[in-house]
Parts: C-alpha cells; structure tokens; sequence
C-alpha cells in the first residue's frame, strides 16, 4: 500500500517543531507500525535526510518504550496493543496517516517523536518498590496465603509497562492510570502492605510535583492502555491516599 | 485539609463530595417542584415552599451549606481546568477523543458554565428577590395579597417562552453534566467494586429523569397559564 505520512519534526527540545509530509510505497499490510517506519528512514537515509526519531526497544509489546500518537490515538486505532503490535493491515492504501509524539509538560520532547518520561521513573523512585531484608532471613513470599482475587488484581496491576499512553490519551495528561496501577500492585499483597501510607503519599506528591493533571475520569486512559489497566486501580489509589491522609 | 486540597486527589475527592450535596439538593428541589404540579392548585407547593423559605435551620444552616458548596463546586472546577490545560501546553494536531470518551466526560467545563449561566438568570429570578422580601424588607410572611404568593411568582415566572427555552435548554446541559459526573463521583471517591455497573445504571437514570422532570415541570405551568 502507499501512504502519506504527517510527521512531527523537532530537532531538539529547544526547537519549534513542525508536521512535514512524507509518502512511503509498497508497503505490506504484514509490516508492523515500526517496520514501516523503518521503511522510511531508510529512504530519508538514501536522500541524505535526517531519519525520523522515535523510541523503541523490544518490539514484542512489553517494554512500553515505543510511544507514538498515531492518528489522534496513544498507539495508533489498535487496541490493547502498543505501537509496535499495530499492524498496518490496520490501515488501507491511499491513507494519510498522522504520527506525533506523546504530548504532556511532563513529558517534554527530546527529538521528532521521542518524548523524555523520566517523570514516570521519578514517580517509581518516590515509592514503587517494597523494602526487603535480605539478611537470608526472608520469609518465602510462597508461603504467605493470598487471596487469588487479589492476587489476580496485582499481576494484572502489575502488567502495566509504564508507556505513558495514560497520560498521553488522557484531555488533562494526568498519569492516575499509571501512579494508580503501581499504587495498586504494591497495596493488594501483604508484602506491600508495609509501607503503604508512606508509598501512596509520595508517589502522588511525585505525580503532582511532575505537573501531570487531574483525573477527570473520562475513561480514555483505560481505553488507550496497550495493557488495558483498570480504572479500578485510580479508584484504588483514591482509597489509599485518603485513608493515607486521614492516618496523617 | 489545607494540605489534602492541594493533592490532585484530595482535589477529586473535594469535587466529589460538593457534587454529591449538590445532587442531593437537586433531588430535593426536584421533589419540591413536583409539588407544583399536583392537582390541588399550589397548596401543597406553597406549604412546602414557605416552610423551606423560613425554616431557621433550612434558611441558616442549610442555605449557607448549599451556597458554599455551589461555589465551591464551580471555583474548584476552573481552577482544575486552568491547572488540566497547562499539564498539556503544546495541543496535538490531530486527536480523536471520541474513540475513547463520551462528548460528555470530555466537556465537563462547557456544561459546567451553561449550568453557572442559567443559576445567575435563576437567582436573579426568583432567588434575590426572596432574599429582598426577607432580609431587607423583613417581610417573612410569604404572604401576597392574603395568600402564600410562592406558586403564583412560579406560574408568573413560566409565561415568557424565551425564560423556558432557557430553563429546558440549561436542564439539556445538566443532563449532560449528570451523565459524567454522577458516575464520576462516585469513581473518584474510590467506588469501583462489584455495585459499580449497577450505580452506573442509576446514576444515567438520575441524570436524565431529574432534569427532562424539571422541563417536564416548566413546560406544563407554561402551557397551563398561555390558556
């Protein structure tokens, strides 16, 4: 298929930034989102262009580093999947497809459609984590019993790969989705527990600090998640940070 | 508490709480103007309205209660809004928010103002004026001409059709705000459990029977009185 490509160009952070036109032929509906791109920036490499910039890394949907805003949509009009498990038989010939990076204040971007979302690593170093002795004397995690519910509830928290589409989708760029989700996984299992109050207060003092915006609950987050992480999990934090703040 | 409103939750769960008081107002008001519509020529309404408009702990507890709490509502929503915007400073060129929101969640604010607009014309209506006749003429008789004038200022207020318009096309809007925001409330309080489907059923019940009644109210008192 051939397509038209509107692409955001940015030579730096420093720069204005612009969309510019490019089309790319014979591309096979097989392709996934990223090898058409790669289509691309070897035919601006041969023309002696600037090839396009954009983040990835695993290429199998699981390291949450690929991050494009493709036709108005966090990982294109797919769901479920990120922007590398986008096929592009999810497109037809003759379409004009537009491609711009994530857009938040808290996620400023580096160049063409990479986007800096360290913001999300400081939100994790504020408190996703548990503190374990790890004298030799630790406790088998086996041997605690966990109700399956919550244990499901945890995994499936805990399968959220820190994408951004959250914020990206979202009208306000909050990141409740992601904070609620990490927030989550820790707060259901014993081993969480521990330092729960601590770990709620400072990741959504982090969150806030970041400039990220107010859940709204408008659903989109949810929606456009490549993991499709529950809204439960922002109701969650809800009740954690509260019950937090009432602890003191 | 100081230190809670300035949390980004702490913030959704203060909007949560102000929406649920003004919801439950609304409920009440509703059921107040239902009234109006019985078949006993106003009696019913103007006994409650009376009670309602010199009441002590109505007029001075819950009044003040429900005046703070609408511009609380109002004053915490833009300022949300004006903090939303800025978490987003350069807009996307193409976005498709309808693949993954309703119109409804997404306009929260252009609802919110139609909503803020058609209180200002109901307070110069109806709201000023009773507090004109009480606190500065001191007249808490609710007397006009010998009889409780409450039913009567409400059939005289519905007679102009431009007035109605306004009322079902404000209501339009409070429909449409209720449709997000009742769920959206209850979401932002923590409440996504196993009543959650059956809450979204009620509150979509809530946010269209509440406001198509109030219409419902305004279109029969002004077609009673064209004839």
């Amino acid at each position: 298929m051939n397509l038209t490509l509107k692409i955001w160009r940015q030579k730096d952070a420093n720069d204005k930034g612009q969309m510019v036109d490019y089309n790319v032929t014979d591309i096979s509906e097989h392709m996934s989102f990223l090898e058409m791109m790669d289509v691309l920036n070897e035919q601006l490499i041969n023309t002696g262009d600037e090839p396009v910039a954009f983040d990835h890394d695993c290429r199998e949907g699981i390291c949450g580093m690929c991050s494009m805003y493709i036709n108005g949509e966090a990982h294109g009009p797919d769901r479920n999947v990120t922007t590398c498990q986008l096929h592009m038989r999810m497109f037809k010939d003759g379409d004009t497809i537009t491609i711009e990076p994530f857009r938040a204040t808290a996620f400023p971007v580096i160049k063409d459609l990479v986007v800096d979302r360290t913001s999300f690593e400081r939100i994790q170093q504020a408190g996703g984590f548990i503190s374990v002795n790890t004298s030799g004397n630790t406790q088998d995690g086996n041997a605690i019993p966990i109700p399956k519910k919550d244990a499901d509830d945890a995994m499936d928290a805990a399968t959220c790969i820190g994408c951004g589409a959250c914020v990206a989708s979202c009208k306000n760029s909050s990141a409740m989705l992601f904070v609620g989700a990490k927030v989550s996984q820790y707060a259901l299992l014993p081993q969480g527990r521990v330092e729960a109050t601590e770990r709620v207060q400072n990741m959504v003092a982090q969150m806030d600090l970041e400039g990220f915006g107010n859940c709204t609950n408008t659903g989109a987050c949810e929606i456009e998640c490549p993991k499709g992480i529950s809204l439960e999990n922002i109701a969650r934090m809800n009740t954690e940070f509260m019950k937090a703040s009432l602890k003191g | 508490m100081s230190g809670l409103l300035k949390s980004s939750i702490g913030r959704k769960f203060a909007m949560a709480i102000s929406a649920f008081f003004l919801m439950f107002f609304l409920l009440q008001h509703f059921v107040i103007n239902l009234t109006s519509i019985f078949p006993d020529h106003g009696v019913t309404f103007n006994n409650l309205s009376h009670f309602m408009g010199t009441n002590p702990l109505i007029q001075y507890g819950m009044q003040p209660v429900l005046i703070f709490g609408v511009v609380f509502h109002f004053v915490m929503g833009f300022v949300l809004e004006i903090k939303n915007r800025s978490a987003r400073q350069v807009s996307y060129a193409q976005n498709n928010g309808a693949a993954n929101s309703t119109w409804m969640s997404r306009n929260m604010i252009w609802s919110g103002l139609a909503i803020l607009a058609f209180i200002v014309l109901h307070f110069i209506d109806f709201w000023f004026p009773e507090l004109n006749t009480k606190f500065i003429q001191g007249d808490w008789s609710g007397l006009h001409n010998g009889e409780l004038r409450y039913f009567h200022e409400l059939q005289e207020k519905f007679h102009n059709p431009a007035r109605v318009g306004a009322y079902i096309g404000a209501f339009a809007f409070l429909a449409m705000h209720l449709l997000h925001g009742f769920n959206s409330a209850f979401q932002s309080m923590g409440a996504n459990n196993k009543y959650t489907k059956g809450l979204k059923t009620f509150g979509k019940l809530y946010a269209i029977i509440i406001p198509v009644g109030f219409m419902i109210i305004a279109l029969v008192h002004h077609f009673n009185h064209s004839h």
